[in-house]
């Protein structure tokens, strides 16, 4: 019998630091500080090399070709397919499809489901913390449909007013579109009851995973939500690689998206069919290498340990946020009882860019102003905020380097 | 009033201004103390059209023309712009339009600046620099007609 040794996994966040080039780079004369990882992740060196290796070796367009480099191309996107059904446990590879990012997933959604679905005097309802792109395809689509959209309100700590939702839900309730995580404010909504209250009243949930997959145990199943989408390059992986999840019964159902190679069975010039799942909403190449690499990139995350990582993004969360309580005039936006590693704030009379900039001159990489979300500034009535999210790969050190960097940038601007 | 300076000589002082400068954090005193000490605009001014568009802070450009030259007052919620507009208005302001239009502004990379001016960043010097320009096209336009 083969002798097996089961290692228990342990979390160094120096050896996973060597795992990801550019935070070797120096900005500015100083060590990057690299804080800005919910606008989208740096790639550990296997994701690069994926890339390189794809453009290197087997190169082709998938699906149709026959030869050796076809299939193996076609193989490894597949693999991916398999993978991210894995990764957010969906029933099958089916529901699988391959987008852009989240905003491409979102706006396939509205623009097959909602158009077939959504009729005058139908409401949406999304909330107060959603991103751009969880707010904009809805009101195109409500105004086309004469539609109402909806819109939770949340309360000061930056939490969901579920009596408020309850309230709103109806019989004229078609979807309910909600951000499982803020990118804004870190809050981890309850999706789950948020699901469960709108399939009471017969709607459907599309969550926006954006923010959520790379820290967040997903299972798509469990969560019984109709629909989820995520962005490949927020979980580590290439930008231009995102998913779509749906339930097989309901992609089924929904008309195409765009036309052309790919989604098609028979075409000619008196009818089309179309492809089975996923194809049918796959027209065109896609964008083969990046959703190769997208596979390596939740592989690492898999491998490094989802647990191990929260742990320790948790704990960079609770050591800057009490690091920047003891900050005079600083005030974190979005205290929520239950949080990702994110922190916004504003501090008294200083504009966040004028932070940012200053943090940018001492190598600290953050985010300034209104993260797509202005719906969600007007309702604390600030301009924006300075951003600072964490990922497995930052430090204590360099949360301390963040507090003494705002406190310099205090000082200068005082 | 004080005495006439081209645009050239204008640019000459802040980068001479700028060289005795060691570090960043001395460059970036400077420019939130200009930021500060600017002449702050009249709330009349500070109105949606006078805002440009590009910029993740809110700056307030307005201009008038008098005796063939344009003359710029502005204000932003965000002092080192604030900072890097007073520079710009220093340079530029009580000029002909041609001499505006034609201004390379080469002080600002001069200055170590230049990062501030990429099309990639939010904080709208380029706006600001277009929207200066665009008023002295305007002013030359209507003198021309």
């Amino acid at each position: 019998m083969e002798k097996t040794t089961t290692i228990s996994p342990t979390f160094d966040v120096n050896t996973i630091r060597e795992s990801f080039p550019v935070l070797e780079r120096e900005v500015n004369n100083k060590l990057l500080v690299y804080l800005d990882n919910a606008a989208t992740s740096q790639k550990p060196q296997v994701v690069i090399d994926a890339l390189d290796y794809y453009y290197s070796n087997y190169n082709a367009n998938i699906h149709r070709g026959i030869h050796t480099l076809a299939e193996e191309a076609t193989a490894a996107y597949e693999a991916t397919r398999n993978a991210v059904k894995d990764f957010i446990h969906a029933a099958s590879p089916e529901e699988i499809i391959f987008t852009r990012g989240t905003t491409e997933g979102i706006n396939l959604v509205a623009y097959t489901w909602g158009r077939k679905n959504i009729n005058a005097g139908d409401e949406i309802i999304i909330s107060t913390m959603e991103h751009h792109s969880n707010i904009v395809p809805w009101q195109i689509l409500c105004e086309e449909k004469k539609a109402v959209l909806k819109v939770i309100p949340i309360s000061d700590e930056g939490e969901l007013l579920m009596d408020e939702y309850k309230k709103l839900l109806s019989l004229k309730t078609k979807l309910v579109s909600i951000v499982h995580v803020s990118n804004a404010l870190g809050t981890i909504n309850p999706v789950k009851e948020v699901i469960d209250l709108a399939h009471q009243n017969g709607a459907y949930v599309l969550v926006d995973g954006a923010q959520s997959t790379v820290h967040l145990d997903i299972d798509v199943q469990d969560m019984d939500c109709d629909f989820f989408a995520f962005s490949g390059h927020k979980v580590y992986g290439p930008t231009g690689a995102g998913v779509l999840y749906g339930k097989k019964k309901i992609l089924e159902e929904m008309p195409v998206f765009m036309g052309g190679g790919e989604m098609i069975k028979e075409v000619s010039f008196e009818k089309t069919t179309y492809a089975n799942l996923p194809y049918k909403y796959e027209a065109g190449t896609p964008n083969i290498a990046d959703t190769i690499a997208l596979k390596v990139a939740l592989d690492f995350i898999t491998e490094t340990g989802k647990q191990l990582i929260r742990n320790h993004e948790n704990n960079l969360l609770k050591y800057a946020t009490e690091q920047m309580q003891s900050i005079p005039g600083l005030r974190i936006i979005g205290n929520a009882k239950n949080k990702v590693s994110v922190i916004s704030f504003i501090i008294k009379n200083i504009h966040p860019q004028d932070v940012g900039v200053l943090l940018d001159n001492q190598g600290i990489a953050v985010r300034t102003g209104h993260h797509c979300t202005q719906p969600l500034m007007n309702r604390f009535q600030i301009p924006g905020t300075v951003r600072a999210s964490f990922a497995m790969y930052n430090t204590k050190e360099e949360v301390d380097r963040l507090i003494s960097g705002i406190q310099k940038s205090i000082k200068m601007l005082s | 009033m004080s005495e006439y300076k081209t645009i050239k000589e204008r640019e000459e002082e802040i980068t001479d201004e700028f060289s005795l400068f060691d570090s960043w954090e001395e460059k970036y005193e400077y420019i939130i103390d200009l930021g500060k000490r600017l002449e702050p605009l009249e709330e009349k001014y500070k109105v949606e059209e006078n805002i440009i568009k590009g910029c993740q802070s809110t700056v307030w450009l307005t201009s008038h023309y008098k005796n063939g030259k344009v003359f710029y007052k502005a204000d932003s919620d965000a002092i080192i712009v604030k900072g890097l507009i007073s520079m710009l208005i220093k340079v530029l302001s009580g000029h002909k339009p041609d001499e505006i239009l034609n201004a390379k502004l080469d002080f600002i990379r001069d200055i170590g600046m230049m990062t501030h001016l990429a099309q990639t960043r939010s904080n709208g010097l380029l706006s600001m620099v277009k929207q200066i320009k665009h008023y002295a096209l305007a002013y030359k336009s209507a003198d021309a007609a």
